[in-house]
């Protein structure tokens, strides 16, 4: 599976996500452009768990965390009347990679399970910290004051706009993760996962590498926590519960992790049939549950895998 | 074939003029709560009770033709935000209704008024929609939060009651109900005591309190947190020792699971399912005999809910763009409510009774809720001065 | 603060840490022999509760309930081994936790479309519902004590079965090398499907000892199961012996804390920040526990042995 066909099939998906607000305005159904937008805006938090659980094998089940810091990073300043969205994105990513940081430092030098349940109690501190904030309230959490301003005539009040930079920014990480995969970097962390005993023998210091990607991740994460808080006008500390990293990592597993584009894929079905179960019958978790059984256990490659032009994971 | 084709045409395009003198829009309206997991059976006791209304009302709401469209937030407010995008934008609902969490509401009801639709909680009452975010199309059929202990609050500071020990889970509802409790009862508390959300095991704090010798203990603790702290005070000996006051923790969901251990126990609350008036009477015996079981207070708002809406569509003439005509209506809350006769606010919350309840062993030898008394006539909510809104 | 109120608090972490171990013994037998990381060991615990009320519905009997509820869980155990989990032992501990949290999200719907959404009613048993006297001023429930007694009833049976019998041989063997004990010709495939009925027993014993004094409801499982999955992590995974003494440390900390920490925060900080910050503290300290646990040991304090 060459990468030509692999961009030329990203490729494809960009277009017809750029599509999508045409049709939706063909169609007369506006609210298909907020669904799709809320998607890709969990695509851009499941490629950031991606690259540090598809590729570096770290199993976080606190990634949630970052959204929840994200969106507390946009609300935050706007309710002190700083509303630009070039102070407050940046001050997510950093606080997010500075949590990054001090979770990773101590949760990387445990592993397998041991790591999963680290990184777990480290989402629930944050969150019960959360709740009790009162003047951020609490768990009833914050309204927006008013959306981030990019200023001139991107105005993230009109949905359209904030649609295309939504698309833009998954665009940007999409190109940015290929580059890395393929570079130095990445060829370190997929080493880390596939036998990091040699790695180590072979004189690389894989704990920096580790914990650097992680960092990377969190602040990725953070910037969707930002968008989030944007989409909804709303947050509250449940952004960082535990519940909200198994659903992100759902995602992941489903689109085809160790890929960029799985996830993407992935964020997608979760959310669409979300949407579309739970409008059928109130049991839909019965019909989820068992679908998540199937795919882990006969469809390995998650939904990448049966694409065409999709496929083998990267290295 | 060509006259065939000519009679064709003019058969479809008579059809085509004729179609315009159309039916009355269908009046849809999105329903909003929560339907999977543990909190579905609150969402249950709502839409049961919805459906109820529209038997009653005949399956027409105002006397149009009515589509219910229920959505599940899965206790999510992003969730319940994207829900009520989808019943603004894809199925075009004239009124939205429902939402049990505060969170949620926070969420669902500022962007349902900022599109122009008129918005009927039934459950949540977070203090900002009743203060400063009040809004001409928010109206609620429930309460606002603190007004329920306030009322507690009153009857224990009227009984000279004194001791009190009061509990909650850290969180901001909790935290609301014990400030409410303390803004009408100004007795002597001797522990104020906030537990994990969501804690199952109560026997440590259970003996702090035995330690600390309170003579009445407070607490507030919905849900499953409630069935549990009753079930181990109880078995803690405490039941008939200390006398158990309560808000939201003892009700018709609560009292099955538990038994004997909710026996006694006083509550207080603006409805209650032997509230003596028609409207009630026809609503808790038809509920019971169509879904075989008791209904709580969700549900009685969620079916005044439907006859509020039913008053002001009725009042409009069907016409569903006379919003103002809508507002207006459904400030005179002109309909039978289940709690009888109120009057609402300026804010669009309404101004009621509230009545101290008990457990007791009810005629057929179940535990039931009864009212004793009233506690508040005409109570209006601690927030309605932030609301600017006037008419 | 009386002395009498210490040793109260005591008894109750110890009886709270009892009750983690025996969910936390099944849990980690399985993950520790069969290297299974069982996520919906937790809906077991819940099955176990529903049985337990369902059975004492139909013969009236506790004692009949609680015997029918074991060998119903232990049934489903197998049964959902059989069918759903034999393919996972050769996975990575990923899939495992997340075919294993699809089966959680199935459990907790199956056991709503059976018995609906509404919590039922369970509750102590009349003969164990009084108080027992254990120091003067002292008056502890029966029912609780009774708990205590059934988990370290479980231990010492785990820990005779484990090291004492030829079962906990072929179980200990098969552990260590899986293959060796097939080419020996034992029956591991059986051999698995025990042991994960074993673990399924457990945790549904844990369950219907919960139901009367917590919720029996769709999803009662998850709250405790976080609680369990920290306490197998302190105590070092696959170890028996590690997920006793994690439990009582855990239910020790956890209880003492949400005792004696806003007391004790109230004398160094003012009151109204000792009322906010102490409970938040108080729930986040098991994980605290953990994180520091993990950073001087992060094996846990018992790590198992394994090849």
């Amino acid at each position: 599976m060459t990468s030509r066909r692999r961009a030329l099939t990203m490729a494809v998906a960009l277009a017809a996500l750029a599509a999508v607000p045409l049709a939706a305005a063909a169609l007369n159904q506006p609210f298909y452009l907020d669904l799709f937008r809320r998607i890709m805006i969990f695509a851009i938090a499941a490629v950031s768990l991606d690259i540090i659980l598809g590729y570096g094998g770290m199993v976080s089940l606190g990634h949630a965390a970052y959204l929840g810091i994200g969106a507390y990073a946009v609300a935050i300043p706007a309710l002190h009347g700083l509303h630009s969205a070039w102070l407050q994105w940046p001050l997510a990513m950093a606080l997010s990679g500075l949590a990054a940081l001090v979770i990773g430092a101590v949760s990387l030098r445990t592993s397998g399970v041991y790591f999963i349940m680290i990184t777990l109690a480290f989402a629930q501190m944050l969150y019960y910290v959360g709740i009790s904030i009162e003047p951020w309230g609490g768990d009833d959490g914050m309204r927006l004051p008013g959306r981030s301003r990019l200023g001139g005539p991107l105005d993230l009040g009109d949905p359209h706009v904030f649609y295309y930079v939504v698309l833009a920014i998954l665009a940007v990480l999409l190109l940015a993760g290929e580059r890395v995969i393929h570079a130095r970097f990445g060829t370190v962390i997929r080493a880390v996962k596939s036998n990091e005993a040699r790695l180590q023998a072979i004189g690389v210091a894989s704990f920096r590498y580790k914990l650097a990607v992680f960092v990377l991740a969190g602040a990725v994460c953070g910037l969707a926590g930002a968008l989030l808080a944007n989409q909804t006008e709303y947050l509250t500390p449940s952004y960082m519960h535990w519940t909200r990293s198994g659903d992100i990592m759902v995602m992941v597993i489903l689109g085809g992790m160790g890929t960029l584009a799985g996830p993407v894929l992935g964020a997608a079905a979760f959310l669409l049939l979300e949407n579309v179960l739970s409008a059928w019958t109130v049991h839909w978790q019965a019909i989820l549950g068992p679908l998540l059984v199937l795919v882990v256990l006969y469809a390995r490659g998650g939904l990448w895998s049966l694409v065409p032009g999709g496929g083998a994971r990267d290295g | 074939m060509r006259t065939l084709k000519g009679a064709l045409i003019l058969v479809l395009v008579a059809g085509l003029l004729a179609a315009p003198a159309r039916a009355a829009e269908t009046l849809k309206i999105g329903f909003i709560t929560s339907l999977s997991g543990p909190a579905g059976i609150i969402g249950k006791h709502m839409k049961d009770s919805v459906e109820l209304a529209l038997d009653h009302l005949g399956r027409k709401v105002g006397g149009l033709e009515t589509e219910v469209i229920y959505g599940d937030d899965q206790r999510k407010p992003d969730v319940g935000k994207q829900l009520a995008d989808e019943m603004l934008k894809k199925h075009r609902v004239h009124f939205v209704s429902g939402v049990i969490w505060s969170n949620v509401m926070l969420a669902v009801a500022p962007t349902v008024t900022g599109a122009g639709t008129l918005m009927v909680g039934t459950n949540a009452g977070p203090h900002e929609l009743a203060g400063k975010m009040c809004h001409e199309l928010y109206f609620t059929t429930s309460w606002q939060n603190d007004q329920t202990p306030e009322a507690m609050g009153k009857y224990m500071q009227d009984q000279g009651l004194t001791d009190v020990y009061a509990m909650a889970p850290n969180y901001a509802a909790g935290k609301d109900m014990i400030s409410g409790f303390k803004r009408y009862f100004k007795g002597k508390i001797v522990g104020e005591v906030y537990t994990k959300l969501g804690q199952q095991d109560y026997q440590a704090e259970i003996t702090q309190l035995r330690a600390a010798n309170p003579k009445v203990v407070f607490v507030f603790y919905p849900g499953d947190m409630g069935i549990q702290f009753l079930k181990q005070y109880a078995q803690a000996g405490l039941r008939g020792q200390i006398p158990l006051y309560s808000v939201y923790t003892v009700d018709e969901i609560s009292i099955p699971a538990v038994g004997e251990a909710a026996l006694g126990n006083f509550e207080t609350r603006y409805w209650s399912p032997d509230l003596k008036n028609e409207a009630n009477a026809k609503y808790v015996g038809d509920f019971k005999k169509k879904f075989g079981y008791t209904p709580t207070f969700y549900g009685a708002q969620s079916y005044d809910g439907i006859m509020l809406i039913d008053s002001a569509v009725r009042a409009v003439k069907g016409d569903l763009s006379n919003k103002k005509g809508m507002v207006a209506a459904m400030r005179k809350a002109d309909f039978k409510s289940t709690r009888g006769k109120f009057a609402y606010n300026h804010n669009h919350h309404p101004i009621q009774n509230f009545y101290l309840l008990r457990s007791v062993k009810g005629a057929g030898g179940e535990i039931e809720m009864q009212i004793q008394k009233p506690v508040f006539e005409n109570h209006k909510d601690a927030y309605h001065q932030d609301c600017p809104m006037k008419w | 603060m009386t002395g009498l109120l210490v040793v109260e608090q005591l008894l109750n972490g110890l009886q709270l840490g009892v009750m983690l171990f025996l969910v936390a013994a099944g849990l980690t037998l399985v993950f520790g022999i069969m290297n299974l990381v069982n996520l919906a060991h937790g809906s077991l615990y819940m099955v176990g509760a529903y049985f337990a009320v369902a059975f004492l519905g139909w013969t009236g009997s506790f004692a009949a309930a609680v015997v029918l509820a074991l060998l119903a869980t232990l049934a489903v155990g197998m049964l959902v081994e059989v069918v759903a989990l034999r393919t996972l032992y050769e996975r990575d501990h990923l899939d495992q936790v997340l075919a294993t949290f699809g089966l959680i999200l199935f459990f907790n719907e199956a056991v709503a479309i059976v018995w609906g959404r509404a919590a039922l009613f369970a509750s102590v048993p009349p003969a164990l519902g009084g108080f027992v006297e254990l120091l003067p001023g002292l008056r502890y429930p029966v029912y609780r004590a009774v708990i205590i007694l059934v988990g370290l009833a479980v231990a010492l049976l785990l820990y005779v079965v484990v090291s004492r019998t030829r079962l906990g041989m072929l179980i200990r063997a098969g552990a260590s090398n899986r293959t060796m004990v097939a080419a020996l010709g034992v029956n591991i495939r059986l051999l698995y499907t025990i042991v994960f009925g074993f673990g399924a027993a457990l945790a549904g014993l844990g369950g219907l000892m919960a139901g009367p004094i917590y919720t029996v409801q769709p999803g009662m499982g998850e709250e405790l199961l976080i609680e369990v999955l920290v306490v197998i992590v302190i105590g070092g995974i696959g170890s028996i012996r590690g997920a006793l003494v994690g439990a009582v440390v855990v239910g020790m900390v956890d209880t003492l804390g949400r005792a004696f920490l806003k007391p004790m925060l109230a004398t160094v900080v003012s009151p109204a920040a000792a009322d906010s910050a102490g409970p938040a503290l108080a729930s986040m300290l098991i994980y605290i526990l953990m994180a520091a646990v993990l950073y001087f040991r992060p094996q846990g304090l018992f790590p198992a042995a394994r090849s």
